[in-house]
């Protein structure tokens, strides 16, 4: 399979990337690890005329503590974000997300910030930024603002993006003491998740997230609400559906998505420790 | 677009279209077929090559991506006429059956190893969840992994 023939240029600096976009608009793509977007294309299901690789723009690539929170590039890939301590210790539920994605391969490749940038619900990194009540800071023509994980994905493979911007660096609160449990759900090793949940406890505070049960990665706000008032795990978890729109599929009908949602964030309160 | 890659220690200068792929560059520029296409979806493995030595899947990089990169492909594991050591664990184990599968696999598991020396069997299998072999010969796989690491009993 070969993508439809396209311009390429690659970035030698953020400046640089978002130059390029402001002059392609929406005829570009930025190209980073690739291993969303160039898919698309292979199946010819995304068309750029003009495809930015940032790939290179190494001083967007770390894991630094910033205060309150875990600053993670967006340009680093799985495979760093898997093997940091600092991820492990502070951020445990991303460290174990991360190392769910794709296989070895792919985690040599992909990146977070190309991960949710492409804001596939089916994915495993959306649900769990949005679990661990992350924000992500996008740069553009105008300089810099700060989005929370709620509100950077509007819809299936869509975000707060806009088309001259660029995601630059995801922020994950520092959780040291906290508890977590990532549920993933698939036939085969490698896949995507027919549903997972990200599961994180610390005090009295809970987050829910769960993978492939809407148009874009969810937050299971009844189930974080019964869990602060003191329910128990299985009630809790009886909410997970609640309000939640999945689609059927080959693998799965709204149903038995509905019943893995459940059982999936049931398990995840429990391994949590709730 | 000119691009050169240092492909198993040699420098490889072609002029490509931007969608070429690196496994298309590899076999068909570079003239190295080892490198096998399964599933061309980033599923199967089996283009599996080193880059800067990690094991990635060619299907799912651009050759422009990689300019002025280091690429190792099954071709250049060996030393002359002495076989990797992965490679000879393979060939005692018997851990190929039609062989499709075998040079991708051989790559992800010495990056494997590069990346855990001392694996259980149970790391072996999720290490190698990136390639797949349709003959289902993975019992020997693994065998040969262990032993290429020192692990078996």
């Amino acid at each position: 399979m070969i993508p439809v023939a396209f311009d390429y240029e690659r970035a030698d600096s953020l400046d640089h990337a978002l130059a390029l976009l402001a002059e392609h608009g929406d005829e570009a793509k930025l190209l980073a690890g690739g291993h969303s977007l160039l898919p698309l294309m292979k199946y010819r299901l995304a068309a750029p005329s003009m495809v930015i690789d940032i790939g290179r723009l190494s001083d967007l690539s770390y894991v630094r503590q910033d205060g309150d929170h875990i600053a993670i590039g967006a340009l680093t890939r799985h495979r760093d974000v898997e093997v940091s301590d600092l991820v492990t210790a502070e951020a445990g539920l991303l460290a174990a997300a991360t190392a769910k994605v794709g296989d070895p391969q792919v985690r040599h490749r992909g990146t977070l910030g190309g991960s949710l940038a492409h804001g596939d619900p089916a994915s495993d990194l959306p649900a769990t930024v949005v679990a661990l009540r992350g924000s992500l800071v996008v740069s553009g023509p105008d300089g810099s603002r700060e989005v929370q994980a709620d509100d950077f994905f509007t819809g299936f493979l869509e975000t707060d993006l806009a088309d001259d911007e660029m995601l630059t660096e995801v922020r994950i609160p520092r959780r040291p003491d906290a508890t977590w449990s990532f549920q993933k759900f698939n036939r085969r090793a490698q896949d995507w998740a027919i549903v997972g949940a990200a599961v994180v406890l610390d005090g009295g505070t809970c987050g829910v997230g769960l993978v492939n049960m809407d148009s874009r990665p969810v937050r299971a706000a009844g189930v974080e609400a019964a869990v602060a008032s003191g329910a128990s795990a299985e009630d809790a978890a009886s909410l997970a559906a609640d309000g939640l729109e999945p689609t059927a599929d080959l693998n799965a009908s709204v149903d038995y998505r509905c019943h893995l949602a459940r059982v999936l964030t049931r398990r995840g309160l429990e391994e949590s420790g709730r | 677009m000119q691009v050169t890659v240092n492909i198993n220690g040699e420098s490889v200068s072609h002029d490509v279209e931007p969608r070429t792929l690196l496994v298309h560059y590899i076999r068909d520029h570079a003239g190295m077929t080892g490198t096998n296409i399964g599933c061309d979806s980033s599923s199967c493995g089996a283009c599996t090559v080193h880059l800067d030595g990690e094991a990635v899947k060619s299907c799912t990089i651009l050759a422009v991506q990689v300019d002025g990169q280091d690429v190792t492909t099954i071709e250049g594991l060996a030393d002359g006429e002495t076989l990797h050591p992965m490679q000879q664990a393979f060939h005692e184990n018997h851990a190929l059956q039609c062989g499709y599968c075998t040079p991708g696999m051989v790559m992800a598991a010495v990056s494997l190893l590069d990346e855990c020396p001392d694996p259980t069997e149970e790391q072996v299998r999720e290490g190698l969840e990136g390639n797949l072999c349709r003959c289902t010969g993975y019992h020997n796989i693994v065998q040969a992994v262990l032993e290429a690491s020192g692990s078996t009993s």
